[in-house]
This record gives C-alpha cells, sequence and structure tokens, in this order.
C-alpha cells in the first residue's frame, strides 16, 4: 500500500463528499489551509483508522500541521 | 441584586473591552451610551427576544437588558424562522433586538430594535427595575430546544471577584458555556475577547495573543483545533478551561506540553444543572470522593447518570409542555452517564447513547431512520466511535436486504443518500455491514452503553 497515495485520494474523497474546495495537495500543504473543516478531518481520520488499522493521532501529544506530518504520522505508527 | 451594569462600574478601567474582530464594545462607555438607539428604556419590562449575529454587539445588548426587561431570550446564531417563531411563542416575546437596521426584523413583533456599535448617546434614563429572567436554549437535539429560566445569581453562582483577567473564548456567549466566560469577564476587572466563525483559529489566536489575553476558555474540539493549527504558541495564557464535552486524556496531556506554565482545568456544566464542577489535577473524569461533598453543589448517581442539586441551576423550563426541571429532591438529571475506575468518575456519553459530535448532539435514532429508509437496507444501528477531532463521529452497522450487494459501491450510495437528507454532522461517516443486529429482551435494538 502506497501510504501516501492513500491518504491523498482520502483527502479528496472527503472533500469531495462535503463539497469543498481543495488546493492542489503538497506535502507541506498545512492542514489548516486545506480548506476542511473539523468534521472533514474526523471523518478523514476514522477512515484513515479503518484503512491503515491504527489510530496514531489518539497516541500522539504532538499533531500534525501539514499533510507530511499526517503522513509520517502515519508512516511511523505503521513501521 | 448583581445587575451588569453595577458589575462594569465596580472596576470601570477605561481600556475594558468586549471584543470581536469586526466590533468593539467599550465597557466604560455604558455609562453614557447604549447599544439600543437613545432609548434603551423603550424595551423596558418586555420579554425580548435577543437575535444578533455579532458577539460584541449581542454583549452590548445584554448590558442594555439586564435590568430593564423582563426577559432576554438568547437565540444562537443559525436560528431559523421556524425556532425562533416556537422560541418567541414559549417566551411570550413582545420585542425583538435584531442585527441590522437594513434589513426586515427576522419575526414579527410589536417594538423591534437594531443593535449598534459604536454606542449612541443616552436621551432618557435607563430602567433598572426588573430581576431579568435570561432564556436559554437547552443544547439541542432533535426538534426546537427547550428553553430554560436563569436569573443573573443563578448564572453567577460560580463566579468569584477576581483580580485581573483578560479573557477569551471560541465560545458562542449565547449558550450556556460561552456566557459563563462573558459574565466572568465583567465581574473581573479586564476584557472579553470573542472568537469569530470567518477568521479561523488561527485569526482568532493572533488577536487573542495581540491583545495579552490571560484567560481562554473552549471546548475540547476547540482545543483539538488549536493544537492543530500549529499556532497555539501566539498565545501564552495563565489559564486554560475546557468544558462542554468530555475532555480526555490525550488533548488534556497535549495542552500541558504546548502551554506548561498554565493552570488547565476541564469544567463540567449543564445549561439545565449549571456549573457543576472544574477539575485541575491534569487527568480526565473527578473524583469519586467528590459524591460525598455537600457544598454548594451536590451529586449523586442515579442508574449511571449523575444527579446534581445546586442553586446554580436553571429555575425551570419554559413553554405549554414543559416538565419539571427537577426531581421530588430538588436534583437535575443531566442525562450524562458515569463510570467508576480506581476512585474516580470518568463520563462515558449521553443516556440513550446521543451521540456528541464535536458539540452537536445527534439521536442515532434520527440516522437510523433515513439509513432504515434506503432501498437497500433492511436494519440499521448508527454508533458513536471515539475521535480525536470532534470527540466522536456517527458510523453505522447495517444489514442488507440482499447481502450479495454488500460492497464499496452499495456503500457509498447509502452514504450520499444519508448526505442528502441529514445535517452533514449526523450523517455517517462509514458503514459496517453485518449479517445482524442484537436485540434486548424487551424487543429494542441493543445498544452499547
Amino acid at each position: 500500500m502506497d501510504l501516501r497515495a492513500t491518504i491523498f485520494d482520502e483527502i479528496r474523497t472527503v472533500a469531495a463528499e462535503q463539497k469543498k474546495q481543495l488546493p492542489p495537495l503538497t506535502d507541506e500543504l498545512s492542514l489548516q489551509g486545506a480548506g476542511l473543516d473539523s468534521l472533514c478531518f474526523a471523518i478523514l481520520f476514522a477512515r484513515l483508522e479503518d484503512i491503515t488499522g491504527g489510530d496514531p493521532l489518539a497516541m500522539s501529544t504532538d499533531f500534525p500541521r501539514t499533510i507530511g506530518d499526517l503522513v509520517a504520522l502515519y508512516d511511523q505508527a505503521l513501521a | 441584586m448583581p445587575t451588569l451594569l453595577r458589575l462594569i462600574e465596580r472596576a470601570s478601567g477605561h481600556d475594558r473591552v468586549v471584543a470581536t474582530r469586526g466590533y468593539v464594545a467599550p465597557l466604560a462607555d455604558f455609562a453614557w451610551g447604549a447599544s439600543l438607539g437613545s432609548h434603551p428604556s423603550d424595551l423596558a419590562g418586555r420579554s425580548v427576544l435577543l437575535c444578533v449575529g455579532d458577539m460584541a454587539k449581542a454583549a452590548a445588548a445584554l448590558i442594555d437588558l439586564d435590568c430593564c426587561a423582563r426577559r432576554i431570550v438568547l437565540c444562537p446564531p443559525g436560528w431559523d424562522h421556524a425556532l425562533l417563531a416556537v422560541a418567541a411563542q414559549d417566551a411570550e416575546v413582545d420585542a425583538l433586538v435584531y442585527d441590522d437596521e437594513r434589513v426586515a426584523p427576522p419575526i414579527s413583533v410589536d417594538v423591534a430594535i437594531p443593535c449598534g456599535l459604536p454606542l449612541r448617546p443616552l436621551r432618557s434614563p435607563r430602567v433598572e427595575a426588573y430581576e431579568t429572567e435570561w432564556i436559554l436554549p437547552t443544547s439541542g437535539t432533535s426538534g426546537p430546544p427547550k428553553l430554560v429560566v436563569h436569573t443573573l445569581r443563578t448564572l453567577m453562582g460560580a463566579i468569584a471577584d477576581a483580580p485581573l483577567q483578560q479573557w477569551a473564548t471560541f465560545y458562542d456567549i449565547r449558550r450556556y458555556g460561552g456566557l459563563q466566560i462573558f459574565l466572568r469577564a465583567l465581574a473581573g476587572r479586564g476584557s472579553l475577547r470573542l472568537a469569530g466563525a470567518v477568521e479561523g483559529v488561527g485569526g482568532a489566536l493572533s488577536r487573542f495573543g495581540a491583545a495579552r489575553i490571560t484567560h481562554i476558555s473552549g471546548t475540547p474540539s476547540h482545543w483539538r483545533n488549536v493544537l492543530m493549527s500549529g499556532e497555539g504558541r501566539l498565545i501564552d495564557p495563565d489559564y486554560i478551561r475546557l468544558s462542554g464535552e468530555i475532555a480526555d486524556d490525550a488533548v488534556l496531556r497535549a495542552l500541558r506540553a504546548l502551554y506548561p506554565r498554565a493552570r488547565i482545568e476541564h469544567a463540567y456544566a449543564s445549561t439545565e444543572a449549571g456549573v457543576v464542577f472544574a477539575v485541575d489535577d491534569g487527568r480526565s473524569g473527578f473524583p469519586a470522593s467528590w459524591l460525598e461533598r455537600d457544598e454548594p453543589v451536590q451529586m449523586r448517581i442515579v442508574d449511571g447518570a449523575l444527579c446534581v442539586r445546586s442553586d446554580r441551576r436553571a429555575l425551570r423550563f419554559l413553554g405549554a409542555t414543559s416538565l419539571p426541571i427537577t426531581d421530588g429532591d430538588g436534583f437535575v438529571d443531566t442525562g450524562d452517564q458515569v463510570e467508576q475506575r480506581d476512585g474516580r468518575l470518568y463520563f462515558v456519553g449521553r443516556r440513550g447513547g446521543v451521540i456528541n459530535v464535536g458539540g452537536a448532539k445527534v439521536h442515532p435514532e434520527e440516522v437510523e431512520a433515513v439509513l432504515n429508509a434506503h432501498a437497500a437496507v433492511r436494519a440499521s444501528r448508527a454508533y458513536a466511535r471515539k475521535n480525536p477531532v470532534t470527540g466522536a463521529v456517527v458510523f453505522a452497522e447495517v444489514v442488507l436486504r440482499d447481502e450479495r450487494t454488500a460492497h464499496a459501491e452499495c456503500e457509498r450510495e447509502i452514504l450520499a443518500a444519508c448526505r442528502a437528507q441529514l445535517p452533514r454532522h449526523m450523517a455517517p461517516a462509514g458503514l459496517r455491514f453485518v449479517a445482524n443486529l442484537p436485540i434486548t429482551d424487551g424487543g429494542k435494538l441493543f445498544r452499547h452503553g
């Protein structure tokens, strides 16, 4: 599984479902700047938990700030 | 009797304000001016629906109306005409304070007065003749929220005199949690900065930081937003307060790491029961020994739910079908389920499994009604799934009419149907296809907790 591609896909799916406009996705893009609100992130993290079988956010004291941070967080958790 | 104007006069520093991004209400100016035109006394003795968008303006109107109006009905933003009409009827509204004189008032009443900042000079003396009833909606579930009656006395029961505190909150001051912070700020000696919806959490934090706020409150969901913004260090508070939802260890730990110097407290309150307690030992839940304390707020657990006896509680419900607010012993049933582990009590959810999605409450039955109406679905059970952002999200187990259709395309289609028919926070984030759903001895769908 390409984790980065999976996460990017899931972000696009949630944005489309919730009718949110996304800027082009990059590792540097801040989560706050992605145009998604709390509910979008809640849905995204729930689905990523289903896909990856892990919920690294519940364990972490450091909340991810960029999409790259988010990928890294899941990457470490699944390693 | 406390009044808002007395509170302001007691510490009338010229730099004290209630401010949003768009508006500033300087507190010292209420000595000569009002937000409700030059004659706020026109509203004396009336039951006033407060229907104002900007929170600084709403705050100014509250200061003008306290002790002048017989009742103030606080409408949270986003109420549609139907909700306003029900509230107006239940509270016998005969006057309206609204936002903008350029648009028509949202409902029709005898007297409608726009609220504006900056203040205008008073042309007739203020009327301070009433112990105003403050009417608050409960944080509604389905249908119109119930209205409860407070007075300044019940609302301020947990607020003590305090040294200089510069407050900020992410709450709306028209809900119980935010109103508490508004009153704390007025009873203190400093200002209150309020976060707006449009500026985003980063914008609010940067304003709060520039104002050097010392005390700040919000729900755990608000705080998770702050943590995710990466801009939490724009503020350096002495005190952080969480309330309105269950504060879990993860959010308390993360706040402790970000603000090592702050006192961090999570409070438990409800619109009906008032402020019950605040916990500052850094852990979720509260000591079970507090059930033995007798003053000023008593607690007991009945069938797993926390019940509270307190003189901070609402006096009664309003409306034709209103129920008594307490049981025979004077206890308010909060409906919040608790569980004891190792001498500590933890909140586990609402009775009946009402799901709290970032502060918005969802009756699983309402979600199930939509799911069950789908052609492919035979039965369903909506449930809360723990979530690091909103506390919980809605998921559902679904029994299909034809098991052979249990695939991703079918899930997408059912979810899309839910999104089309339900408010966003109520639509399930995902489904599990199951062969059957357990039922209780009483023949009802089995719900955990």
